[in-house]
This record gives C-alpha cells, sequence and structure tokens, in this order.
C-alpha cells in the first residue's frame, strides 16, 4: 500500500517522484473508471468539496468540479466575484465559514502567490491549489506530464519545450518541477522580456528561437499570452509576437522529425499557434482535457485518505 | 506465524475440477455466461477455471477480471489507502449470466464491492458467486457463495492463503495462517 508524502497538494516543488508516480498510476484507474458505462464510483461519498476561486476560471474549475462529481462527493462552489470578499472579508475569515459548514477538502484558486500554503498553516482541511498566482498550478502540470507518458511511455530521458510567457506562467514552472523529476530535459523559450531573470538556476536550458527549440524537443508546450497580468509591454504587438514565436503547421512539417503539441489552454488561436497547428495531429491538446479529469479525481482521492 | 496445509496442489486439482463440471451443469456450453475474477486474487481463480473449462468444453470462455477498490465501503477507515488494480472487461455483460470469482470468501464486503462495481458495466441476467474457501461464520453481510471449494471453520486473527504457481509459488496451496504472539 503507498500513500502520499503529503495532506495538501500545494505544488510540485513540495512532492516526491514517488508521489508523482503513485498519482500517475491511480490515475490509470480512474480513466479507465472514465471511460465507462457509468462514469461513476462512491469512494468520496462521504466528503464535501468546495471549490473555492478567487480568479476566473473554466476549463480547471470544471474539470474539479467533474472530478469531485465523478467520485461521488458533495461539492460546493464559491466565486469571489459574488461573494462577501466584495464586502471587505478577508481570505481567512471566508474560508473558516466554509469549513463551519463541515467541509473537507478545499480547492482553491488565488492571484495571491503563496495563498493556499498560508491556508495550510491555519485550517485542518486538505488544500488542493489550483492555481496561485504566477506562482504554481500542480495538477495542470501533473496532467501535463501524464499526458507525455501516455504519448510516449515515459517521461524520462523526453526533451520539452515551454515556449511564451515564461514570467507569468504557473503551468510552466509547476511543469518544470514535475518534468525535472521525472527525469526529462527541460527548456524553455520566448521573448527575453517574458523569461524570469533567474531561469536558469532551475536548470533549465534556454532558447530565445523558436525554431531552434523546435529542432531539439519531442514535445512543444506552447503557452498562452496572458494579456490579462501584462501591466506593461514585454513585446511590441501581438502581431510580433506571431511572428516570432508563433507556432504553424507548415512550421511542424518543416521539421525532419514528428514532435507533439500541448497547451493547457485557452488557446489564443493566431496568436501562439495558428488553427491549423492546434487542430494537427501533432496536437494532444484535447487528450491533456481528457486527462485532467482522471489526473484531479486521482489526486483528492489519494487526499481524501488522509482527511484530519 | 504458524502455517497449516487446508489444502494441497493434488485436491486443488480436483477441487477446481469439480467446480467446473458444477458450472457446466449450471451453464451448459457457456453462450450466454461470463467469468469476472476479482481484483487481486480472484483473477488468478478465474484463470484456473477458465483453463480447466477449455480442457473439457474445447471452447474459451469470456473472462475478465474485477477491480473493487473504488467501490468499497472501508475506503477512510484504513491506514493507508487502497491501491487501484486494473479492470479488464473487453465483452458485454448485458444481459449475460455473471460468474463471480474470488478466493476466499470472508466478510461478504468485497463481494458487496464487486457487485456494485460490476454494474458499471451493464445489467447481468443473473450473478453467481463462486470461491474456493468458504470461511464459516464471518460474514458481516448476507452473501453466499454457489459454488464452494471447501468450507472452512476459523477464527477472525487466522487468514486464508491460496497459493499459486502462476503467482511464483513452489505449488498451488491453500494455507490457514495463525498469527501467534512472539
Amino acid at each position: 500500500m503507498q500513500e502520499l508524502s503529503v495532506r495538501h497538494l500545494l505544488g510540485i516543488k513540495d512532492i516526491t517522484p514517488q508521489d508523482i508516480q503513485l498519482i500517475f498510476e491511480t490515475a490509470d484507474n480512474f480513466k479507465d473508471v472514465l471511460n465507462r458505462p457509468i462514469k461513476k464510483v462512491p469512494s468520496l461519498r462521504d466528503i464535501t468539496i468546495a471549490n473555492v476561486f478567487f480568479e476566473n476560471s473554466t476549463r480547471t474549475r470544471l474539470s474539479f468540479e467533474l472530478a469531485e462529481k465523478r467520485l461521488s462527493a458533495d461539492v460546493i462552489n464559491f466565486s469571489s466575484s459574488s461573494s462577501s470578499v466584495k464586502k471587505g472579508e478577508t481570505l481567512l475569515d471566508t474560508v473558516n465559514n466554509i469549513l463551519a459548514m463541515k467541509v473537507d477538502m478545499i480547492v482553491m484558486r488565488h492571484s495571491s502567490p503563496g495563498a493556499p500554503h498560508f491556508l495550510s498553516r491555519h485550517i485542518n482541511a486538505n488544500i488542493v491549489n489550483a492555481g496561485d498566482g504566477t506562482h504554481e498550478h500542480p495538477t495542470q502540470a501533473l496532467l501535463d506530464s501524464f499526458s507525455i507518458r501516455e504519448k510516449y511511455g515515459e517521461v524520462a530521458g523526453k526533451r520539452i519545450v515551454i515556449i511564451g510567457d515564461i514570467l507569468h506562467s504557473r503551468v510552466a514552472l509547476s511543469n518544470i518541477f514535475a518534468l525535472q523529476k521525472l527525469g526529462a530535459e527541460v527548456m524553455v523559450c520566448g521573448p527575453i522580456t517574458l523569461l524570469p531573470k533567474y531561469i536558469k538556476e532551475l536548470g533549465v536550458k534556454v532558447e530565445l528561437d523558436v525554431r531552434k527549440a523546435l529542432e531539439w524537443c519531442d514535445v512543444a508546450n506552447v503557452l498562452r499570452i496572458q494579456l490579462e497580468r501584462q501591466q506593461m509591454k514585454y513585446f511590441p504587438s501581438l502581431r510580433e509576437y506571431t511572428l516570432y514565436y508563433g507556432i504553424d503547421k507548415k512550421m511542424l512539417d518543416s521539421l525532419d522529425k514528428e514532435i507533439t503539441l500541448m497547451h493547457p489552454g485557452p488557446i489564443n488561436r493566431g496568436v501562439e499557434l495558428s488553427s491549423d497547428a492546434a487542430d494537427s495531429h501533432h496536437s494532444i491538446i484535447l487528450n491533456q482535457v481528457e486527462n485532467g479529469v482522471a489526473i484531479r479525481m486521482a489526486v483528492l482521492y489519494l487526499l481524501a485518505s488522509k482527511t484530519a | 506465524m504458524q502455517k497449516r496445509l487446508i489444502v494441497n496442489q493434488q485436491l486443488l486439482d480436483i477441487m477446481v475440477m469439480r467446480l467446473c463440471h458444477q458450472l457446466i451443469e449450471n451453464h451448459g456450453d457457456f453462450s450466454d455466461s461470463v467469468i469476472l475474477g476479482l481484483q487481486p486474487r480472484g483473477k488468478y481463480v478465474a484463470e484456473r477455471i477458465q483453463q480447466t473449462l477449455a480442457t473439457i468444453l474445447g471452447k474459451q470462455v469470456p473472462t475478465g477480471y474485477l477491480d473493487t477498490t473504488f467501490h468499497r465501503d472501508d475506503f477512510r477507515r484504513r491506514e493507508t489507502p487502497l491501491t487501484a488494480n486494473a479492470t479488464k472487461i473487453d465483452f458485454l455483460i448485458e444481459g449475460k449470466k455473471v460468474i463471480l470469482v474470488d478466493d476466499v470468501l470472508y466478510t461478504g464486503r468485497s463481494v458487496r464491492a464487486a457487485m456494485d462495481a460490476m454494474i458499471a458495466y451493464g445489467r447481468p441476467a443473473n450473478v453467481e458467486l463462486l470461491v474456493l474457501i468458504d470461511r464459516l461464520y464471518t460474514r458481516h453481510l448476507p452473501i453466499e457463495a454457489t459454488y464452494v471449494g471447501r468450507q472452512v471453520n476459523s477464527l477472525q486473527s487466522q487468514r486464508v492463503l491460496v497459493e499459486w504457481k502462476a503467482q511464483q509459488a513452489p505449488e498451488d496451496n491453500i494455507w490457514l495462517i495463525t498469527k501467534t504472539e512472539d
């Protein structure tokens, strides 16, 4: 019998390679469940989970909610835009009020890096970080790595390039941690203004030329240009970004090897990826979405056995 | 720990052969019947039953294995989470006669979980249970086997272990294990 080494999933940095493997093996079984005629198991029928989202989300929130319902958990949803947070309530008060309703687990997204870590020191419930500002997005990194494992059989030894807005991306940071823990080689590629100053200290390669990056890699994980996080100009225009860093089918076809395209979504079609590239046989973007539910089911199932 | 041999290889062969003939009495040519071994240990019994039926009938009876982990009622009541095993059912069970197969029938909770898990794949015409060992007077639920290899009187502190060559054991044997205070 194996179990996770942590009570919360706050970030990939905090978990071990063995934890990741256990999550993957459990997700394999849940993927099987999701392909049955009846896609539901009663494992978490005595658990109540609150999805507390202080920031907009479509995909992650839907994926978590579906995972929770597939596990038969009771689910309550909270969004800050329509809550008492607007009236000045603190994060801790908001969450404690939710917990007073006998909630066992919190799935939280927040715009402040470290918000779930802060909560984990003050409350008893298990916490799953669904994205904290520009810091981490652990379940996205897990589903990305899981999708690579599904495609290639293993992640170790594979070359993965993360392309785009690395500076503002929690997906990039979590992916770097996860891929390195699983033995992959990681490169980041993007405009110099969108690369963090100390990125090399994470042990990743840095490339400014997208074509060279694509020639090097087995898998390209293309990130969205996050216009909502850019209060200043990091590049002259979207058109210029597309010209230098956009990937289209013509570019993929001109490579002397087959590579796999990934994207955490939502895609800015015609900016970081052209439609013909996003919809090509190179893309496993929809597999990532499907795997997201199985990975989140695995995370919730494994953490639920460690409820206080 | 004390180990007492309760069924040796020769007896186990006879037992499996008898159970197969009992199955043939009720299922004929198995045209509407399928076998489901309960993971993890019932899988080996199911494979052995399938092999023996193939030698008697000259045909392969559809056999799969079913994992019940996510349907068990003792999740979060254990020290560590239950580790799931693979489920492999590459045939339809809708309208079929299903024979659930396990090595030991003890409290009946695994069988209850199995019936719950099985319903996710369709509605069988009927369901039977085959076990090698039926531990008497230990049931937590009103569940009984249709086909029994041998009934065993045992204490709660004891455990029945079925060993298979397929699992790298030296011989096919069934043991009654008693934990002793060292």
